[in-house]
């Protein structure tokens, strides 16, 4: 690097004294938690805390991403391949770590139980994946995008455009919800309207990533994973220290999983949660907290892990982390560093939903009074995110009313009267627990981190995707360094500003898409990715065929499972899990859709329940996908000539970590 | 450089890979198949099949990474192609 630059963020003493000023950094935020828990005694408002939380963190992390401004192409692509393990894997559990996640998994939890536990297995055991198939052969590879690899070694422009194509269909609904997600924390801690909010989430996002690329990135990704760490177990923490007395939640959930199964129990007799009959014929809780498959069936259950961590394995946002390191030995132990830092918040999760059950299910078992439901429910009643009895908790004769008109309602609260959105977990806990309002600031600025992160690893990915891959590739090679970074910047800015306008308008179609981006990388880039460092014998033919075909597949089961429920049922009713009883009540449905095209709308929900192919649910698409890809790669590989003698030594070079990098920047050589 | 070198680092390399893919299946699938079985037994409090979804499994996949990154290593210096670096 040059000397000139030693000073700045990413030059060399930045870089020998990491440790140091991220130790300094996390002291600030320490210090600047407590003087704003000092300000709240004294008596200042709460809308002041929480712009204090909103707007310092979103300060730091601008000023972080302006001290990181570049002209190198090297570092604007992969932050001049500098970043230790440590610090890559800290950046990649931000990239990593979704606002859904911080918000909305121990809700999921907290609902499914141990089917919840689906999701922390997939978004885990990826990681594995990465570490032994994939990262340490793409940076010895020494590519600036993943659809780079997809063009040396199976040889053009194709394989590259539909690796874009693939990287950009997981990609723009997955930043989309997280632009989303910073819009709603926006508005609830500054009280400002949602369609505003999301440009302030927008404005943070882009001033951490346009001057600096990945650089910036990386460096705001360190500094937003320790605030979304810190948010996330202090309340946890606090609770388990307050509930057992020691301030492990993680081995003190043991006893509050105990502490639940036996309040479902007294709460099964007494009628309080949704019951049925056990062999001896006494009444037990219908879902027990702690009994598998009461949610999904076991090939569900095992095919969302699957496709879970395979897709994990195959997102081009994690992957390209794993491009910044200095050697393919700092990026095998960064991908283990980042299933640590990842692990220390999945980990901490089911603790989070046993502990925030236990809560509940001791209200309700105590036989709590319509009308006298806790504030925190009114509180979040008013988001729409609480339900008793089917409405909004709002107004108090509302509730009794609706609960009224269900029989034999014995006019206190019942589990199975109660709904509550996955997100409410995580930002009401502290609440719930009676904990001052600097920590719900504190929830809320962690989950702002956890959503800017992802984020802004989602637009490079896809902004560099259009400039180096489609631009600098396809377009125009001969273009200078300065013109391809005011490019790189142009599209940033573009698709940033598509995202946030996509996510002002509050598309819910969009935010459940956001689980199908994990099947469509797992069907699309996989099979092509794998097969291209493991099998020498793979073949540009056999590459494209398998990517299509896997990712086709795909793609035809979600939209046509989703959005052609009805016709996709009757095409292939032979292969659906329905019961005859299911299939005469879809006939009888058809038939009345038939008569009276208004109730054609009940036909299309009945038939999203019906249309699968042996009961597979849609988010777990890549079970097909993925052996189609890999069939079709091998077949076609076969039946076509073996790649050249070059292509071959390539595939010998990417495995081998000594040596140079395959692909290599025009120009001066960058690095050491 | 001798070609066979190449060849045994690979071939370390690629058995290296097979080991961590069966623990990776072990800890990720098949243990869970017997989630009803482990319940039965309890460890630190909770049911053993939760406590391996929730905790165990997680664990297993932190500890076989560093272990794999110090592997790799190993063998990359062992047969003479690890980076000068």
């Amino acid at each position: 690097m040059a000397t000139t630059k030693d000073a700045s963020i990413g030059g060399r003493s930045f870089l020998d004294n990491l440790g140091k000023i991220y130790a300094l950094y996390t002291g600030g935020f320490f210090a600047f938690v407590v003087v704003l828990a000092i300000l709240e005694q004294m008596g200042v408002p709460n809308k002041i805390i929480g712009y204090g939380f909103v707007f310092l963190t979103l300060a730091v992390y601008a000023v972080i991403g302006i001290l990181s401004r570049t002209s190198e192409v090297g570092e604007y692509y992969v932050a001049g391949r500098t970043v230790p393990a440590f610090y890559n894997g800290m950046a990649t559990g931000a990239d990593w770590m979704s606002g859904a996640s911080f918000v909305g998994m121990a809700g999921t939890l907290f609902l499914l139980g141990y089917d919840g536990l689906a999701f922390v297995l997939g978004w885990t055991g990826g990681y594995v994946l990465v570490a032994i198939l994939i990262a340490p052969f793409l940076r010895k590879f020494g590519a600036y995008t993943v659809p780079d690899f997809f063009s040396e070694r199976f040889g053009g422009s194709f394989a590259r455009f539909l690796a874009v194509i693939v990287l950009i269909c997981c990609s723009f609904t997955y930043v989309t919800a997280q632009i989303y997600a910073t819009g709603i924390i926006a508005s609830r801690f500054l009280d400002i309207p949602f369609a505003v909010a999301v440009y302030v989430g927008l404005a943070g996002i882009l001033l951490c990533s346009m001057l600096g690329g990945m650089k910036a990135v990386t460096w705001t990704q360190v500094a937003q994973y320790i605030v979304l760490i810190v948010a996330y177990l202090i309340p946890v923490v606090i609770l388990s220290a307050k509930k057992y007395g020691i301030p492990l939640p993680q081995l003190t959930y043991g006893q509050a999983i105990a502490d639940i199964t036996n309040l479902e129990h007294q709460m099964a007799a007494k009628g309080l949660i949704a019951s049925a009959k056990d062999a001896a014929g006494n009444a037990v809780a219908a879902k027990p907290h702690i009994k598998p498959f009461t949610s999904y069936d076991p090939l569900n259950y095992f095919a969302l892990i699957l496709c879970l961590m395979v897709g994990t394995a195959s997102l081009p946002h994690i992957l390209m982390r794993y491009f910044t390191t200095p050697s393919v030995r700092e990026a095998r132990s960064s991908v283990a560093w980042s299933l640590f830092f990842i692990f220390l918040l999945y980990f901490t999760a089911p603790a989070y939903a046993a502990f925030a059950k236990l809560e509940v299910y001791s209200l309700i078992n105590k036989g709590t009074q319509l009308a006298q439901l806790p504030q925190w429910m009114y509180t979040y009643g008013h988001l729409g995110l609480v339900k008793v009895c089917g409405v909004d908790v709002k107004v108090i004769q509302d509730v009794i009313a609706a609960c009224g008109k269900i029989a034999n309602h014995p006019g206190v609260l019942r589990m199975q009267d109660l709904s509550i959105n996955t997100d409410v977990i995580v930002l009401s806990t502290p609440e719930i627990a009676g904990m001052p309002y600097v920590i719900a600031g504190l929830v809320a600025a962690g989950g702002l981190a956890a959503a800017l992160s992802t984020a802004d690893g989602l637009l490079l990915a896809i902004a560099n995707a259009l400039s180096h891959d489609i631009y600098y590739k396809m377009i125009s090679p001969n273009a200078s360094t300065f013109t391809r970074l005011v490019v790189a910047r142009v599209l940033l800015v573009v698709v940033a500003l598509c995202a946030a306008m996509t996510a002002a308008t509050r598309p819910a179609d969009i935010l459940s898409m956001v689980a199908w981006a994990f099947s469509l990388a797992a069907a699309g880039i996989f099979p092509a990715l794998v097969m291209g460092i493991w099998w020498k014998r793979a073949t540009t033919a056999g590459a494209i065929v398998g990517m299509i075909l896997g990712f086709g597949i795909c793609l035809y089961y979600l939209v046509g499972t989703r959005y052609f429920a009805p016709s996709f049922y009757e095409t292939w009713s032979w292969l659906s899990d329905a019961t005859p009883a299911k299939a005469a009540e879809y006939a009888r449905l058809q038939a009345a859709c038939t008569a009276d095209a208004a109730r054609c709308a009940a036909l299309d929900k009945f038939a999203q329940g019906v249309a699968n192919w042996w009961g597979v649910k849609n988010i777990s698409a890549a079970l097909f996908g993925l052996p189609v890809g890999f069939a079709a790669i091998w077949l076609v590989s076969l039946v076509t000539p073996a790649p050249s003698q070059a292509v071959q030594d390539m595939v010998d070079a990417t495995r081998r970590p000594r040596g140079e990098a395959i692909v290599r920047e025009k120009g001066p050589v960058m690095g050491h | 450089m001798a070609d066979g070198t190449e060849d045994r680092h690979w071939s370390r390399t690629r058995s290296l890979m097979w080991i961590m893919f069966v623990l990776w299946l072990l800890f990720s699938f098949v243990v869970h198949f017997f989630v009803d079985s482990l319940n039965q037994i309890t460890f630190l409090g909770f049911p053993l099949g939760f406590y391996m979804a929730a905790q165990g499994s997680l664990i297993a996949f932190v500890i076989m990474l560093f272990v794999f990154a110090a592997r790799q290593d190993a063998i990359d210096r062992e047969e003479g192609q690890a980076e000068d670096i």
